[in-house]
């Protein structure tokens, strides 16, 4: 791998950047590997590159139907967090952000990671005592996070209307000051670039038709590059997670909906934080191209289509354009719709399957982006070792037997 | 925006009504006998199917009644809609294992 530096970027100069190598290899697939990674989107390549990073593995292939990240990591509002309820999700989304905090040294990769923080607004009493109570279990597990007064939600974000006879008017806020954004597509570049040094073929346009069992493990993939095998294998895709699992005879509790998001056209800065409202199904940060990122709620019905319904929208921008009366006579440039597995509890379903082999990172529902870094962190783990990582454990497919849900319906919602 | 035909009323906006998830999904028989694992399934396991779908919706701003249709997850198309306690049309039954409701 080429390290990107301050040199190599002044040596490219002087021959007008017209010998940069490619960031990664695209080689043809092999008949076997030693561990296949089914779906190329930013926790697939993570997963890949600590499996050769930190478990020592060296034959590896991420598969990915289309091209890297066009799924739900090219199509999220790329809000980064950890102000989560449960001390089981703190646990994975801290480790997530605090890969994060140094993850475009790791990667030798700009992931254009900005702290620029994440403010919760509440609406009413309810939302303010719900957000203190959340501030208070996100501080006795040491992830920092604050309260703020309208007041203050004003001076640090200046363009919210904090005027009490608004419908739904802002009584107040939690704000996670470490929280912000990264450039999503840079994180499955970056992750596909360092993966890719460390020997991972990445193989693109290469959707998995089904999966190999040999009795109660599994042995392989039919694809449509044909027929590749291997002894491990880990499913990470979003969107298809249901599919997948049918594929190998299992059922999830996982159900597909579309979440839209849209961008306005570019202006100059205006707002240089991330603020999130669940109350009213809105959250708004500001791209360095500047446009405006907004995202939506889910649909309610079930789809694969990559696109939802105009009423979301609709509902969506008139929240925003109340709580930033500044937008009103921006235009909406784009909108678009990934498709979300959310399941049962808002949490994730990480770890191993009744097929042996088998292994599964799915159900992020409306708000993986977040924890790309440790989501692939831990599964590689559980991968490699055969025997699930101590912060993915609690998210094993059997809670729904047991009952040990972990319900963050609360601080996901689908504001993400 | 879907456009959804009401078996009562016509087709009406999506707007008008709430969705129901999948459709025939059977409490079990003997609820105190049923095991963990039944539960979870009857609870939370779903089909969650890519193409033809029995799903269940209610309108909930007009005649305020539930009904099944028969949609496509992959086109949006709404291929059939027929009353609770029915199958959908035998050319479009997806032959859900759980059959009631």
């Amino acid at each position: 791998m080429k390290r990107y530096s301050i040199f190599s970027l002044a040596r490219n100069a002087l021959s007008r950047h017209e010998d940069w190598p490619a960031a990664w290899r695209s080689p043809e697939p092999k008949t076997a590997y030693d561990a296949i990674i089914v779906g190329g989107g930013g926790h697939g390549l993570a997963t890949a590159y600590y499996l050769a990073k930190e478990h020592g593995l060296k034959n590896i292939a991420v598969l990915e139907k289309g091209w890297l990240g066009g799924g739900n990591t090219g199509r999220n509002t790329t809000i980064v967090r950890s102000n989560y309820l449960w001390d089981e999700s703190a646990a994975i989304y801290e480790h997530a952000l605090k890969l994060w905090e140094g993850l475009s040294q790791e990667l030798n990769y700009n992931t254009m990671f900005s702290q620029r923080g994440v403010m919760n607004l509440a609406h009413n009493l309810h939302d303010l005592r719900e957000l203190n109570r959340r501030v208070n279990a996100i501080r006795l597990n040491g992830i920092d996070s604050e309260i703020l007064t309208p007041r203050q939600v004003k001076e640090f974000c200046p363009i919210v209307d904090i005027s009490p006879d608004l419908r739904f008017p802002v009584m107040g806020a939690s704000l996670q000051r470490r929280g912000g954004n990264a450039r999503h597509d840079a994180v499955a570049w970056g992750y596909a670039r360092a993966a890719d040094a460390r020997g991972v073929d990445i193989i693109q346009t290469c959707e998995v038709t089904g999966i190999l069992r040999e009795g109660d493990r599994v042995i392989g993939v039919e694809t449509t590059r044909g027929t590749i095998r291997a002894p491990k294998i880990g499913v990470v895709v979003a969107g298809h997670a249901s599919v997948l699992a049918a594929m190998a005879g299992l059922r999830l509790p996982i159900q597909s909906h579309p979440l839209q998001a849209l961008v306005s056209e570019p202006i100059k800065p205006v707002i240089d934080t991330v603020v999130m409202s669940n109350a009213v199904h809105g959250y708004v940060s500001q791209s360095d191209k500047g446009e405006l990122v907004i995202g939506a709620g889910i649909d309610a019905y079930h789809s694969y289509a990559q696109r939802g319904s105009l009423d979301i929208i609709e509902e969506n921008v008139k929240a925003i354009c109340e709580l930033f009366p500044i937008f009103r006579r921006l235009r909406l440039m784009r909108h678009w719709a990934g498709i979300v597995d959310t399941s049962p509890d808002a949490s994730p379903i990480i770890g191993k399957t009744p097929v042996r082999g088998l292994y599964l990172n799915c159900g992020w529902g409306t708000g993986g982006f977040k924890a790309t870094p440790g989501s692939g962190h831990v599964f590689a783990h559980t991968i490699a070792r055969d025997e699930p990582h101590p912060i993915a454990a609690p998210f094993a497919l059997d809670r729904f037997a047991t009952g040990a849900l972990i319900d963050e319906h609360g601080a996901a919602a689908v504001a993400h | 925006m879907l456009h959804i035909p009401c078996p009562w009323c016509g087709a009406r906006d999506q707007q008008e009504f709430s969705y129901g998830g999948e459709a025939h999904i059977a409490r079990p028989e003997n609820p105190a006998g049923a095991s963990d694992e039944a539960w979870a399934d009857y609870l939370f396991m779903r089909a969650n199917t890519k193409g033809v779908f029995l799903e269940r919706w209610r309108h909930v701003h007009g005649c305020g009644r539930w009904f099944n249709a028969v949609r496509d997850t992959v086109s949006h198309a709404i291929l059939a809609v027929y009353a609770m306690g029915e199958r959908p049309p035998a050319e479009l039954d997806t032959g859900s294992k759980r059959v009631s409701g």
